[in-house]
This record gives C-alpha cells, structure tokens and sequence, in this order.
C-alpha cells in the first residue's frame, strides 16, 4: 500500500532508502548484491513484485555492469537508481566516472565498508572518498532520517538541468545500514510534489533526434567538457541549499546547512567528523560542555562540491580544530583533514588542524575518543605536522 | 532499368554517412552500413572501445544517423539492457537497441556482461564485428585470433586456436543466433531483419576482415571474406529456436566442395608462420568445425 499521510516507522537505514526509492517513483533499478548494500536491494523487489513500485528491476551479473546498465537506462531518459559498497563500488569504478562524464542524473547510494585484503564487511569511509574527484555530488548520512531525506534530495539535485550530475548518498555499513530507528516518511502526494517531473529528464538517446554520445573531441574541447563540469559541480551548492531550505519547509528538518554545526557558535574547539560516529562527537561535545570546555561538532553532510563557505562560517573563531578522519589517503593523511587544511590556507585561517585517524576497518568510535584527543591536544602532546591514529582508546 | 537486388532489397537510405574515420578497405565499415540500413532509423547503437570508437568520428559530428552510445569496454550489452529497460518504461517499445562490438569487447573484456545480457534474455540484438584481433590498440591478439596468426603479441604466430564463442552463445539457449561475413551482404540483411524480428537476445557474428591487421591490400576486403567462406574457414549459418541450418554458400560445402584452406591463407601477411605442423592443426580446427555442425545436423534430422 502506498503512503498515503505522513508516517513514523521503525526503519533500518536500508529500509529507510529503499522506501524513499520507491517513493521517488523510479523507473529503472540495475543492482547486484554486496553486503552491507544487499537489504536496500531486496526491499526494492519487495515493493516491485508487490505492486509498490513500478519498476524495473535489472538483476546484473556485475557491479561493473549494474553502473553500465543504470548508464544506459538513465540515457535512454529513465529515473535511475542503484546501490552498492567496497568491493562492489571499486568493480563499478570505470563506470562511476563515465556516469559523471556524461552528465547523468543516475542517484546511488554508498553503503561504507572497508576494503580488502583481508576479507572485512565493517565501516569505514575509503570507498566513499575514492569518488572524491570524480563528479559525482556526495552526500554522507549519519542516520536513518537522513539517508530518507537525503535520498528524495538526491533525485531533485541531480535531475536539475543546470546541474546533471549524478547524486551518492553515503552512510555507514551496519552502524546506520542495520540499526533500526524512528524514521518519518512523506506522503505520497508530498513526495509528488517534492521532485520533478521524471519525464522532464531529457533523453540524450532518442531516435526522433539522434546523437552520438562521446565522439572523441578535440583536447580543447575537452577541457571545456571539463570545465563545465567544474562549473556546474561549483554553482550546484546554492541549488543543493536551496532544495534542502525547501525540504525544511516541508519537514521542519533542515537541510540548507551543508555543514551540521552542533554547539559551534562560541566554541574555541570544533571537532570534524562525517557518518555514524558524527553522533557520538556530539555526546562528547555536551560531555565537554558539562565540564565548561567550550567545544563545538561539525558533520559534513556534502562531501562534494565542498561546502567551504559554511565551512569557514563554522570555524568562525575557533583556535584550534580536531579532524577525526575514517579514511586515509595512503602517503598523505586523514583524507577529511587534507579536504580542510586547504580551505585553511586559501582563506589564512589562523586556526591550528589536527589530523586524527579512526574507525578504520570497522573499529568503533566512542565519544571518549573524542574527548581523548582533546584533552591530549589541549596537554599539547601531538605534533601537528603528524598524522595520528587512535584506535580503541590507544594510539598506534 | 529495374534497380539492382541489392538496392531494391536493402533500401536506398543511408545512415552511415561519409566523412567516417575508418581504415581504407575496413571490413566494419561493409558492416556497419549494412547494419545500420537494417536496423535504422528507430534504433539505438551502443558500442564499446574498438575501432567504432575512431570510425564514428570527431566530437561534434557524427557518421552515424542514428543514437549512438559509447560505452565502456566491458560494458556494452549491460548498457543496452539499461536501455531496453528505460525504453520500456517510456512506453517506446518499437525501438531496436542493437550493440556492435568488436572480438575483443565481445570474447575477452566483455563476456562476462554479454553472457549475463543473454542469460537474462534482454530484447538486444548483438552483433559482433569480428576482425580476429585488438585492431584499434594496434594488432594485439585476442581470444578470436586464430592458430597461426601473427599479432604484436604473438609475433611468431598466436599457438592457440580460436574460442568457439558461436556455442558459447548457443549454450545460452537464446532464440536466434547467427553468422555472417561483409562478403555476403544480402544474407547478413536478412538475418538482422530476422533478428529483429524475434523477441529476447539475438547473437549475430560477423566476420569482418582487417586489411592493416591481416596483411592484405585494401581492395582485397571483400575477396578474403569470400576466400573465408569458400574455403570452409567461416561458415554462414543460423540457429533459430535451437535448430541450425546452414546458409549458401556453405550448405553446399558439408561434403567438402571446399577452396583449399591455402587459397584463404595464403592472401594474408598475418599468416606468414602458418606453414608445416601449424597449418595442419589450422586445418584439423576448420574440420573440426564441420564435424561439429555435421553432428548437430544428424542429430537435428534424428
């Protein structure tokens, strides 16, 4: 039965997308199975072969062909949605950045899990960041709620003509995949109303107007394919705040912040975090908070394009900012860290960054790493020019 | 003046335009115009990376008149199940979605999504343009080169014999599979208007010879493509529901009224090492060819 008033279920994060995809009224699914991913997936035939959602379901042999077909469904001008993790999301690679290149509104989630060797299904976020650079606009959920909202977001970004770019909406694997909480799902008709026409989407493939897509071009004329690309990437941040500030209005949740500020405003320490362990940064802010210390949390909701004017607006005057990166850039750093110490630079931002490493390969984040790190920042132990990892309460 | 048969069979119009960026006797080009005057207007190509990727030319312009995708490698009948899928949706049902790839993005790097296509009997007909080898990267072998045959990569003659991918595909129990070669144009019209014709996965292999690759003068296209069939080393022939039938000339060739498999050899430079016990076993693989579809037929008429 379809939704027909506003309802709150009790809904694991997978259960919350696949009821925002049915929602959405999308016409074309391709998808392979990978754990953590697999419960979105089924649910969607769920609804299909119970006459929830009309829609075709297109059960590939491969990640690599599920991004293939959903490229040439999304084409042919069909609304287009599929899913995946890890291993899987690595297998479509080739593919994600075709999607990108040719301009395809295709929306997808990224259910996070470590990559292997060895073998491993838990959190963290080192397949999500391989798409850092590659087009496609990410979104990072730290809830169920937000996988819900973000995924109906997601249709109406990518589908904007000005933008056409495909939409991932990323959260963690089992800590948000699996874990069941309140969830408020739109009406129907809100929905409806919510996105676009799905038939507005114009079809690059149309044999009334034929075109070759993807001639090899000039270099020229590639750069400015480029180019555009970059531009259209840049001004899509006032769309996608405008289309969160809508979805305030219509939810009293707010998504015109790219960045969720927690306790930010007087703080003289901000931790940086994205996904699941976000929650537990909060629990250790107001931990802090009780004890006096002025400290402050901000979630990244958009990874790409980079929010950095709310990012800077966050810091405002803080001394000193703790990043608490779940993925690392091998050589480098914690992969949020490099993201922010260039916003640093660029505007001479005179604030101190710390680069922490955590979570890695599923191990849990508590608040009282949080508090940890800070509490060792403040006693002045790290060097800042270091990477540092905390791993269970112990650095390593 | 009545027109030719060709014309009057085939049609007049043109979708595959001049300005095309293919080689100077590119057995493909024979196939493309061919195909796209069977399958055109309302139809859509997708084509993975091979040569097709050059011959639809330069950003903004086109030779092709119909919609054209290019996809990754590994990825064109995946592509085109996406699209059939979306067409279906967007009630445009009489559209032929047809995907032209070459050996390489068909037998090697793209099997896997060719084979997972037809297993679930998407409405695609696949045509693959066979010229025996990686001719676009610049003759690398492939897993359709033949025994004997110089590539970049086997330059003393590839050891191994061809994968039989017709019986793959047969394997797959799919509704209609064909062969054909550029030399025989008539008869491969017919079988993609056949093709297209029949609901679910159809399988067309098109034997397209490669003057730069295979070592013969441009003019020579169509004369070794003929040489292939004549000889008994490619055989036209179709399987509709599960029964083959051969196609002229070869159903005349069962009882050996074959050309020496020399006359075929011999017109190409890639078989320069394809002498003494080499040729013999390219000879016994040809044989094993008919014995093979000789069996199916005595079974068949069973």
């Amino acid at each position: 039965m379809s939704i027909t008033s506003r309802v709150k279920k009790v809904l694991t994060g997978n259960h919350a997308t696949a009821y925002a995809v049915m929602q959405a009224r999308v016409d074309v699914i391709p998808a392979y199975p990978i754990t953590p991913q697999t419960t979105i997936v089924e649910k969607l035939d769920e609804f299909i072969e119970n006459g929830l959602l009309d829609a075709s379901m297109i059960r590939v042999e491969s990640e690599h062909s599920a991004m293939a077909a959903a490229i040439g469904a999304s084409a042919a001008g069909a609304r287009t949605y599929t899913a995946t993790s890890s291993h899987g999301l690595l297998y479509m690679y080739e593919n994600l950045w075709w999607a990108a290149n040719a301009r395809l509104p295709i929306v997808a989630t990224f259910v996070t899990r470590a990559i292997g060797p060895p073998w491993n299904i838990w959190s963290d976020h080192q397949d999500i960041f391989t798409l850092r650079d590659s087009g496609w606009i990410l979104f990072m959920a730290k809830n169920a709620q937000e996988a819900y909202d973000l995924t109906l977001q997601a249709f109406k970004i990518a589908e904007n003509p000005n933008i056409r770019l495909p939409v991932g909406i990323g959260y963690d694997g089992f800590y948000i995949s699996h874990t069941s909480e309140p969830v408020e799902m739109l009406a129907q008709d809100e929905v409806d109303a919510f996105l676009p026409d799905k038939r507005s989407i114009k079809p690059l493939l149309d044999p009334s107007n034929p075109y070759t897509i993807g001639n090899l071009p000039e270099a020229s004329f590639n750069f400015l394919i480029r180019k555009n690309m970059w531009g259209s990437m840049e001004s899509s941040i006032d769309y996608i705040k405008k289309v969160g500030y809508e979805y305030y209005l219509l939810t009293g949740r707010n998504y015109g912040d790219l960045v969720d500020k927690y306790r930010c405003e007087d703080a003289d320490t901000i931790f940086v975090s994205i996904g699941a362990m976000a929650n537990e940064g909060m629990v250790a802010v107001d931990r802090l908070r009780s004890k006096g210390h002025k400290v402050g949390h901000m979630a990244l909701r958009l990874l790409r394009p980079y929010p950095e004017d709310e990012v800077i607006d966050s810091i405002g005057n803080a001394e000193r900012i703790i990043v608490m990166s779940r993925a690392v850039s091998m050589g480098k750093g914690g992969i949020l860290f490099t993201d922010l110490i260039d916003v640093v630079y660029r505007n001479r931002l005179n604030v101190d960054v710390y680069d922490i490493v955590v979570g890695l390969a599923g191990v849990e984040v508590v608040d009282n790493d949080f508090i940890k790190v800070y509490n060792d920042v403040l006693d002045g132990i790290f060097d800042k020019r270091e990477t540092i990892f905390l791993m269970g309460g112990k650095y390593v | 003046m009545s027109k030719p048969r060709l014309v009057s069979t085939i049609g007049e119009k043109e979708y595959y335009y001049p300005g095309h960026a293919a080689c100077h006797g590119c057995g493909a080009s024979i196939g493309l115009r061919h195909l796209l005057k069977a399958i055109g207007p309302n139809a859509i190509l997708a084509v993975p990376a091979g040569c097709t990727s050059i011959i639809a030319g330069r950003a903004n312009l086109s030779t092709f008149g119909i919609p054209f995708i290019h996809t990754a490698f590994g990825s064109a009948a995946s592509v085109a199940s996406g699209i059939i899928e979306a067409l279906d949706r967007l009630g445009k049902k009489d559209v032929n979605v047809v995907v032209w790839a070459g050996d390489g993005g068909t037998f090697d790097i793209g099997f896997a999504s060719l084979s997972g296509a037809a297993e679930r009997g998407h409405n695609i007909l696949y045509v693959l343009d066979d010229n025996e080898a990686y001719m676009n990267t610049g003759i690398q072998r492939s897993g359709a080169t033949p025994r004997g045959a110089w590539t970049t990569t086997t330059i003393k003659g590839k050891k191994e014999g061809k994968k039989n991918i017709l019986d793959i595909m047969r394997a797959h129990n799919i509704p209609y599979l064909a062969t054909a070669s550029v030399a025989y144009p008539l008869d491969f019209h017919r079988k993609v208007k056949k093709a297209l014709s029949i609901k679910g996965f159809k399988f067309i292999h098109l034997m397209s010879p490669c003057p730069p690759g295979w070592r013969f003068d441009m003019h020579l296209t169509v004369e070794v493509a003929r040489k292939a069939v004549l000889s008994g080393v490619w055989i036209l022939m179709e399987i509709e529901n599960g029964l083959l039938r051969l196609n002229p000339p070869s159903n005349t060739m069962l009882e050996k009224r074959r050309l020496p498999v020399e006359e075929y050899v011999k017109m190409q430079g890639r078989f320069r090492f394809l002498k003494g016990e080499l040729l013999e076993e390219f000879k016994r693989d040809v044989e094993r060819n008919w014995e093979r579809i000789k069996k199916i037929l005595e079974e068949q008429s069973r």
